[in-house]
């Protein structure tokens, strides 16, 4: 215990001399640095900030320093991450390598593969990409049609995927396989780590109804893929992918940790766009709406900390397991509220006739319905608490 | 603030779990309904959890209690929810207790919450006026006439006041109706002269009362807190009740929502479980998600109120408004999820869906405390 508050008031000073002031903003999706190699930094504090964070091996804390990690314990990888919080730092570098590919390459991969993708990955070389879903196979992932056929000294990789996240500005690509299409489906995949400037490997943007186009389809035709590529054994990448979940659901709950810019919030544009007699928003309606919202997301803060708690406290419950349901619908119901509040300033689109804060709020309603879709739907959650939680019988 | 439990409220929980299973089941209250107790309790059973000190979990050692503070009484609150188990502890040692240790003087604390503890005394408190939750709205009077108030008027839903040995009357000694200014509580004998005493049947078959006080004479120093100045005291007992209240609906819902799941899983149609039923499951893992955020509203409103008590009136109110929802989403899926013999009085799920109405409007009803957390927000 003494240790670890040595470590943090060292981690402390660290800090404040390392981190630039800059850093320690509120920050929007444009200052985040994704590295890469078409990867450009925000401004150069960004720049010294990420070199100096990753010189340390801070910006993944907890990976062995024989591959450039950190090297912390869980314990001193908290309280770093609680003193970064404490001054609002910034995360120096995101991505899928960090959060995702790194873990299962560190967990299933070869000594080769480490040397190969770890370094690259923490210098912010390589950019990933996740190639799980197809056109065909969402919900149901593991039906995946997108084909390796072992060719003696390589693979040969025809098929697509889609929803691929940034697919034109990353490097490599872990994907799904299907390696045996005559077993049982899950017992046929692999897991397969794919150079994106292979030939054959296209991509297509997809506009989505927010107006972005971060999403992309893949298309492998004829990729040679070499064999030590693959990431796991031989049809068991259903496994890897299984195991990449856990790291997925932090990633969920990293995202979040900071702290973000102007982000409207529906109790404060109710000061803006509704009318108040004797200190009460007029609209019983939608005041009434408002507080439900209001009590709805301190509901699920307290869960948040719940959760967070009983993990520190080896306490086991469902509460985890409901939090991306819970939390993606919280989304949905607050970003109609905003609309509702704003009336027909919340719904412009583009142009002066509204002001930017207008328009970023109709397109962020409009991505909020993404998240009761990617990354398992609500349906599927709800499928799944009754499976594992409530332990109901199948069909 | 915690949101997990230590290991002494976990062995308390056990205890509670085990005893109020055995001794005071649905099937004792279904007893009490039956013979139209004159109580609506069992004292025997009372004594016995007196005697297990849970009259005291919230009191100061130094008054002979536990000081196991809320989270202590949330646990045997919750498990009492599970058994609807009929008992003075919600009125008396939550309630009434809370009213002496934040307006009593030292001499009625010495000479109150020992009693109390011991289950000797009972209390009930007399605060509704009309069929809706307005603790300001007072029209009963408390006049001065020498050394002595008297006390005119009307109450009405007073949880226990048919069986308790005293009443804890609000009355107004000054203001107008609804000012929270002026507000006076008085401490009486039940049976004092002049009081009249109806008892009321609720759906739940648990007790209240109405009760009318006709010139009753109270000597001037019986009074909790200050004359005028009773909203400072009242205020944050009925806080303390809401999430106490709040704690027994966790423990109505959580058991109507198990006893449900085990019906999914065991009652056949078609020739499968109905449970494999995904309009059914759904339906069920949205109930789960919404016990889970009720679990960290009502820990963190139960932690609040000995940690940080001047977030209090938030949380309360917060605690009440998604437990009373709860409840009633729980409580009537429980009902429609069991099908005909849902509704038969013989399965034991009716006594949940009558509790929980009842339970939603002891000190304010949903509408009550979202606006009421919508003026503490500001809006
Ligand atoms: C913006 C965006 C980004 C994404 N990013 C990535 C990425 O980077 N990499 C990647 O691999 N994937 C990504 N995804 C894919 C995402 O995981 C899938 O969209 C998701 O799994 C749903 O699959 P689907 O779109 O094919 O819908 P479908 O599976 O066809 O679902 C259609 C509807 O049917 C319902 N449904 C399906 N099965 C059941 C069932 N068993 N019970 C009840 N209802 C059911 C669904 O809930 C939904 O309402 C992304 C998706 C989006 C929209």
């Amino acid at each position: 215990m003494e240790d670890l508050d040595k470590f943090g008031l060292e981690v402390r000073d660290w800090l404040e001399t390392n981190c630039p002031a800059s850093q320690r903003q509120p920050m929007g999706p444009e200052d985040q640095y994704w590295g890469g190699r078409r990867g450009t930094f925000p401004s150069e504090d960004a720049k010294i900030w990420f070199e100096r964070m990753r010189d340390k091996g801070w910006t993944v804390p907890e990976w062995p320093t024989k591959y450039g990690g950190g090297g912390l314990s869980p314990q001193q990888a908290k309280v770093l991450k609680s003193e970064m919080k404490r001054i609002h730092a910034r995360t120096p570098l995101y991505g899928l390598g960090i959060w995702m590919l790194g873990p299962a390459v560190l967990e299933y991969g070869t000594d080769e593969q480490k040397q190969q993708h770890i370094h690259a990955i923490i210098n912010a070389q390589t950019r990933w990409a996740q190639g799980y879903s197809e056109p065909g196979a969402g919900s149901d992932l593991a039906s995946l049609q997108c084909k390796a056929e072992d060719m003696g000294d390589h693979f040969l990789v025809n098929g697509t995927k889609i929803w691929t996240t940034a697919g034109d500005k990353c490097d490599w690509i872990f994907c799904l396989v299907r390696t045996d299409p005559n077993v049982k489906k899950q017992e046929g995949i692999s897991f397969l780590l794919i150079d994106m400037d292979d030939a054959g490997v296209t991509t297509s943007p997809i506009a989505l109804i927010s107006g972005e186009s971060e999403f992309c389809q893949t298309f492998f035709d004829n990729v040679k893929v070499p064999k030590e590529n693959l990431l796991g054994e031989l049809n068991k990448g259903w496994s890897v992918a299984k195991a990449l979940l856990v790291h997925e659901r932090k990633l969920m709950a990293e995202i979040g940790s900071d702290s973000p810019r102007h982000i409207l919030q529906p109790n404060v544009a109710a000061r803006e766009y509704l009318e108040f007699e004797n200190g009460k928003i007029m609209d019983a309606r939608l005041r009434d709406d408002l507080v439900e919202y209001d009590m709805l997301m301190q509901a699920v803060a307290l869960t948040h900390f719940r959760t967070f708690e009983e993990k520190s406290n080896g306490v086991r419950s469902a509460a985890p397991m409901v939090m991306k349901y819970v939390g993606t619908e919280a989304e949905k119901t607050k970003s109609e509220l905003l609309l509702a509040i704003m009336g027909s300033r919340g719904i412009g689109w583009e142009g002066d006739g509204f002001t930017p804060q207008e328009i970023d709020t109709a397109r962020l309603w409009a991505t909020s319905k993404v998240m009761t879709i990617a990354g398992g739907s609500s349906e599927i959650q709800l499928n799944l608490i009754a499976q594992k939680v409530l332990e109901l019988p199948q069909r | 603030m915690a949101l997990v439990l230590n290991e002494e409220q976990r062995s308390l929980q056990d205890t509670a779990k085990d005893f109020l299973s055995k001794q005071a089941s649905i099937a004792s209250l279904r007893k009490l309904r039956d013979e139209h107790d004159p109580i609506g309790y069992d004292p025997d059973i009372w004594k016995q959890m007196t005697e297990m000190g849970w009259a005291s979990v919230i009191l100061p050692e130094a008054y002979g209690g536990l000081e196991f503070g809320f989270l202590g009484l949330g646990v045997v609150l919750e498990e009492s929810g599970r058994t609807l188990t009929a008992s003075p502890l919600f009125a008396s040692a939550v309630v009434g207790a809370s009213a002496v240790l934040l307006g009593g003087s030292e001499q009625q604390k010495q000479a109150l919450l020992p009693e109390i503890a011991s289950g000797d005394l009972t209390l009930a408190l007399a605060l509704e006026e009309s069929h809706h939750h307005k603790p300001k709205h007072i029209q009963t009077t408390a006049k001065m006439q020498s050394n002595n108030f008297v006390l005119n008027g009307s109450k009405v839903f007073v949880l226990d006041g048919h069986s308790a040995d005293k009443l804890i009357v609000v009355a107004r000694s000054n203001g107008a109706a609804s000012d929270s200014a002026g507000l006076t509580l008085l401490l009486v004998d039940r049976n004092s002269k002049g009081i009249s005493c109806h008892r009321t049947i609720m759906a739940d078959s648990r007790n209240a009362a109405n009760i009318i006080f006709e010139n009753v004479i109270v000597p001037s120093r019986d009074i909790l807190g200050a004359v005028d100045e009773g909203w400072s005291v009242l205020e944050p007992v009925l806080d303390r009740g809401r999430v106490a209240i709040a704690a027994e609906m966790m423990g109505c819902a959580l058991e109507a929502f198990e006893r449900t799941v085990v019906y999914l899983k065991d009652r056949e149609q078609f020739g499968v479980k109905i449970g494999s039923f995904q309009a059914l499951q759904h339906r069920a893992a949205h109930m789960q998600s919404e016990l889970e955020l009720c679990r960290s509203v009502l820990m963190q409103a139960l932690s609040t109120v000995d940690d940080a008590p001047e977030q209090l009136p938030l949380l309360a109110s917060l605690a009440k408004a998604r437990l009373n929802t709860l409840v009633k989403l729980v409580t009537n899926e429980a009902v429609q999820m069991h099908g005909g013999i849902g509704v038969t009085d013989d399965l034991e799920i009716g006594f949940f869906l009558k509790r929980a109405r009842v339970a939603m409007q002891v000190f304010g009803d949903t509408g009550f405390h979202k606006d009421r957390y919508a003026a503490l927000c500001g809006y």
